[in-house]
């Protein structure tokens, strides 16, 4: 404890209650400095909450939090180094954008012609140079957005943390959004800290994700390593689409669904454990494409046009009552004119299946 | 293993945390000098004898073998309920029609039904006293029954109380969901049981909540039935008959305790019922605008040009009575009932009642304001909030009359070292800020609810002390409202009796208080001059306050209106 590590910041058994609610439970994660990290789960797992104890705006319960290997645990968040934009944005609604970002400067001492330059300097970071003297009421939502991270970011804090900075936007702003924070991040190399309960936000802006649930830290890694190595059902299909089958293992190497059996890595389990098998709907293939495939044989239900890729569903009762669901890219469905009752085999490597406890 | 050490630490809190803490222990502080332990000298009071020994439930014993005090219990029952059940009727259908019809003038009923607001509710008990009092032209419409009593009483509470009923079934009613009276008129339900089934149940909250408010108003309004209710005795008129006229401090004591109680229960049934209505309107909610309907368009201009016509003739009865040589009898105009001198009084009182409401006013705002401000925005023990908090709700509970009183047995007590403040100009501020405590701080609240939660957070994380974005943010956006809170503040201590009966003294008498002296000495002329004078300064503040929010809060509100600074 105490040594030089490489961590920017790490928190230790991290604890908040309300009353006898515990809110988040035992967190201890460990950032390197210039990440870009993001706490993923769904509404109410505790993710603000944990931001909050790190900005020290919440005082946690129990554990610390260090920030460049110095105790912050104690600090009020006056005396923390950080920057922070809220869900709601919180701007101040009777200061203009140049004050609102220049808020945090006037009280450092600056002088005038330093704080206008460095305004200048972030307005145009954030491509907002013309609005500088308009009210927040005036900007569009995805606007604000970027004023209230200008503000954050004016006095060059160390730590960047956002609580769903994107959330209360529309899908187009909010794409073009993820990519302008990601690069502005990678260009400041500040130290990020994002919450969010949009998985593909975070598969696409992350370098690292913790994902959480019900006040704990279930599983963290690359965006790659949590979409394809889930480890546990919750994260699987809280992370894109997964199809799930009940199934028992009946040898090694294989498991029964219902009467069919299906060959897969089965290296945890023993033999009877009853377990689910779940693959991802893009995993399967209407096309043979290794020798040792597993086939089953079904039946088109329904098909939903969705851009790029079909969502097929099928049926197929020798496995499971559930409808599988398979994502054919749209350039090969329609070489293959799928129709609703069509019958087809469906086709899945033994590597793309994951097996869960049952 | 030095940062173990550090762990155990406790945590060093903002200076704006413990500056926030240190002031809401003095609010706590503040409450317990000006409003609980008064209160507790007044229930101590009433467990005493005249030699100050502990007689237990002995005065209330006597209270109740006493038939003439009794009675009082029952006449201001009688007289509350009265006028409770005719108010919330006139109210109801009033504010129906400028909510829920397409009544051509809503704007101008809506200011006339106002007025009352602005005169202290003596100012009716007088103009009726012109209308129907023993020199009354319509005297022969009361068919012999005499104006002073429980007639007169009713008649002025009904006047007075209007608004206050009118502003909260206004609010109650415009909440409606119009998307309710769509699913009616699809399903063929007629306009009558759409009435009953939608809009009555709908505005039932606000029934219930307008019917405890004026129940209590009247229930321990002492300006009304003192010149208006002749022989017929209340609670309200008891107490001052006791304590004033046969300084038996005990019984004026019990008898505030009679008061109370029922106050203390329509409180709690009104917030209740208010806490009741929020719950019902969702944000999907669409909001109700009505349609044309000639016939009842018609019927509801015909029903609120009535009312507005007896408003204006009962404040034009009381300006043309101050205004009259020698009412009936020479009718030529003088400007001779607003001196006061010849009454021994002169205008030095009227002179006083504008200071007090200047000082409620400006310190009254201030401290309402940074109070609820502390509860609603600091980082504070959940426990030290709910104690302001309930504190802050208590003064709506407790009648003015009650307060007043329970201020000479706690102030005036010579072993209390604020005895000093006792017969001052002080202890009158103090005791309107107290008494008009609630509304204005509720009014607080809900304006800075409106606010992002996250402001305070995000001066914490640029390093900006709160008391800096208190200023630079907090205040410049509530402006509006704390305009309307020194408002409220200044027109009720211009207008308020009951609160100060008890605390004027020689040099502090004020000018809603000289009315009804005026009036006890048989100066009818004189006491209505003097309610007018309050009159004018309550309408010169309210245009002034019109004035400003158009003009000056258009500079500082700039962003409210979306108009771009060019410079
Ligand atoms: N101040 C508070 N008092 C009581 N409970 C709270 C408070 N803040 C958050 N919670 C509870 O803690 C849980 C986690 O909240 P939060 O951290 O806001 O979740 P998330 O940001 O993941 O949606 C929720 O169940 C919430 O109701
Ligand atoms: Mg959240």
């Amino acid at each position: 404890m105490g040594s030089i590590s490489n961590s920017y910041l790490e928190t230790k058994n991290l604890s908040k209650s309300f009353g006898s609610f515990q809110a988040i439970k035992d967190i201890s994660i460990s950032i390197k400095e210039g990440e870009f990290v993001c706490f993923l789960g769904p509404s109410g797992c505790g993710k603000t909450t944990l931001l909050r104890c790190i900005a020290g705006l919440e005082i946690q319960s129990a554990g610390m939090v260090f920030q460049k290997d110095l105790d912050i645990s104690n600090l009020p968040p006056s005396n923390r180094d950080f920057g922070i934009v809220f869900q709601s944005y919180a701007l101040f609604p009777n200061l203009n954008v140049f004050s609102n970002i220049s808020y945090g400067l006037i009280n450092n001492k600056w002088k005038k012609d330093d704080v206008k330059r460095r305004v200048d300097e972030l307005l145009e970071l954030v491509n907002l140079t013309d609005h500088a003297k308009k009210y927040p009421s005036q900007l569009s939502g995805g606007e604000q957005q970027r004023v209230a991270l200008s503000r954050a970011l004016a006095t060059s804090p160390g730590l960047l943390l956002l609580d769903e900075p994107l959330s209360a936007l529309d899908a187009k702003v909010r794409v073009f959004l993820r990519k302008q924070i990601r690069d502005l991040q990678r260009k400041l190399g500040v130290t990020t800290i994002m919450v969010t309960h949009d998985q593909e936000e975070a598969q696409t802006m992350a370098d690292r994700i913790f994902v959480m649930k019900d006040g704990e830290i279930i599983q963290s890694g690359t965006p790659n390593e949590i979409y394809t190595k889930a480890n546990s059902p919750f994260i699987a299909s809280f992370i894109g689409s997964m199809n799930f089958f009940p199934a028992v293992i009946s040898n090694s190497n294989q498991v029964r669904c219902n009467n069919v059996e299906i060959y897969c890595d089965t290296a945890d389990f023993k033999k009877d454990d009853s377990v689910q098998i779940a693959i991802r709907p893009e995993d399967i293939q209407l096309k043979k494409e290794n020798s040792d495939d597993n086939i089953l044989p079904a039946k088109i239900r329904d098909i939903e046009f969705l851009g790029s890729f079909q969502r097929v569903y099928f049926e197929s009762n020798n496995i499971t009552k559930d409808l599988i669901i398979v994502d054919v890219p749209s350039v090969n469905a329609r070489k293959i004119k799928l129709m609703p009752n069509q019958e087809m085999d469906l086709y899945f490597s033994r590597e793309d299946i994951r097996v869960y406890p049952g | 293993m030095k940062l173990l050490n550090f762990a155990n630490m406790r945590r060093s809190k903002d200076s704006s945390d413990r500056v926030g803490q240190f002031m809401l222990v003095s609010y706590i502080i503040l409450f317990l000098l000006f409003l609980v332990l008064p209160l507790g000298s007044l229930i101590s009071k009433s467990l005493q004898n005249k030699n100050g020994d502990f007689v237990g439930l002995a005065n209330y014993n006597l209270y109740l073998q006493e038939p003439a005090l009794f009675q009082s219990l029952y006449n201001s029952l009688f007289v509350a309920v009265s006028s409770t059940v005719i108010v919330v009727i006139l109210a109801f259908l009033f504010s129906y029609a400028l909510t829920r019809t397409c009544m051509p003038f809503k704007g101008f009923f809506r200011l006339i039904a106002l007025i009352p607001l602005l005169s202290p509710s003596i100012l009716a008990a007088i103009a009726l006293v012109y209308w129907f009092g023993n020199q009354g032209i319509l005297k022969e419409v009361l068919l012999g029954k005499s104006i002073y009593g429980p007639i007169g009483i009713i008649m002025a509470s009904v006047y007075w109380t209007f608004p206050h009923a009118l502003i909260i079934l206004t609010t109650s009613l415009s909440l409606s969901d119009s998307r309710l009276y769509e699913a009616a008129e699809v399903l063929k339900t007629s306009k009558l049981r759409a009435f009953f089934t939608i809009t009555i149940p709908g505005a039932r909250y606000g029934i219930i909540s307008t019917a405890f408010v004026i129940f209590t108003q009247v229930f321990t309004d002492f300006g009304v039935p003192k010149v208006i209710g002749g022989n017929y005795n209340v609670l309200a008129t008891d107490i001052y008959k006791e304590v004033v006229g046969m300084q038996n401090f005990q019984m004026g004591a019990v008898i505030s305790m009679v008061l109370l109680v029922p106050a203390m229960i329509a409180f709690f049934i009104d917030r209740y019922s208010r806490k009741k209505q929020i719950s019902l309107l969702t944000s999907r909610s669409v909001v109700f605008k009505p349609k044309k309907h000639f016939k009842v368009d018609m019927i509801m201009l015909c029903f609120c040009s009535v009312l507005a016509l007896i408003i204006i003739l009962m404040i034009g009865m009381a300006q043309y009575g101050a205004i009259v040589k020698f009412w009936p009898y020479n009718l030529n105009f003088t400007l001779k009932n607003y001196n006061f001198e010849v009454a021994g009084l002169g205008w030095d009182s009227f002179y006083n009642s504008v200071r007090l409401a200047f000082y409620a006013a400006i310190f009254g705002t201030i401290i309402i304001f940074i109070g609820s401000y502390l509860i609603e925005k600091l980082r504070i023990n959940e426990g030290t909030r709910n104690l302001v908090q309930f504190f802050a709700l208590m003064p709506m509970a407790v009648p003015g009359l009650v307060l007043g009183l329970a201020y000479i047995f706690f102030f005036n007590a010579k072993d209390n070292p604020l005895n000093f403040i006792y017969a001052t100009m002080i202890i009158l501020v103090v005791n309107t800020i107290v008494h008009f405590y609630t509304v204005s701080h509720l009014t607080a609240i809900t304006a800075l609810k409106q606010m992002d939660k996250e402001f305070e957070s995000v001066s914490l994380s640029l390093k900006i002390p709160i008391y800096k974005m208190f200023w630079r943010v907090t205040l410049p956006v509530c402006l509006p409202p704390i305009f309307d809170i020194s408002i409220y503040l200044f027109v009720n201590a211009m207008t308020t009796v009951s609160g100060v009966i008890f605390l004027y003294s020689y040099d502090t008498t004020l000018a809603s208080v000289s009315a009804i002296h005026l009036d006890e000495q048989g100066e009818v002329a004189k006491a209505a001059a003097m309610a007018m004078l309050i009159v004018y300064v309550s309408v010169a503040v309210r245009l002034t306050h019109t004035i400003i929010t158009k003009k000056v809060l258009r500079k500082t509100q700039a962003w409210r209106y979306n108009i771009i600074d060019s410079n």
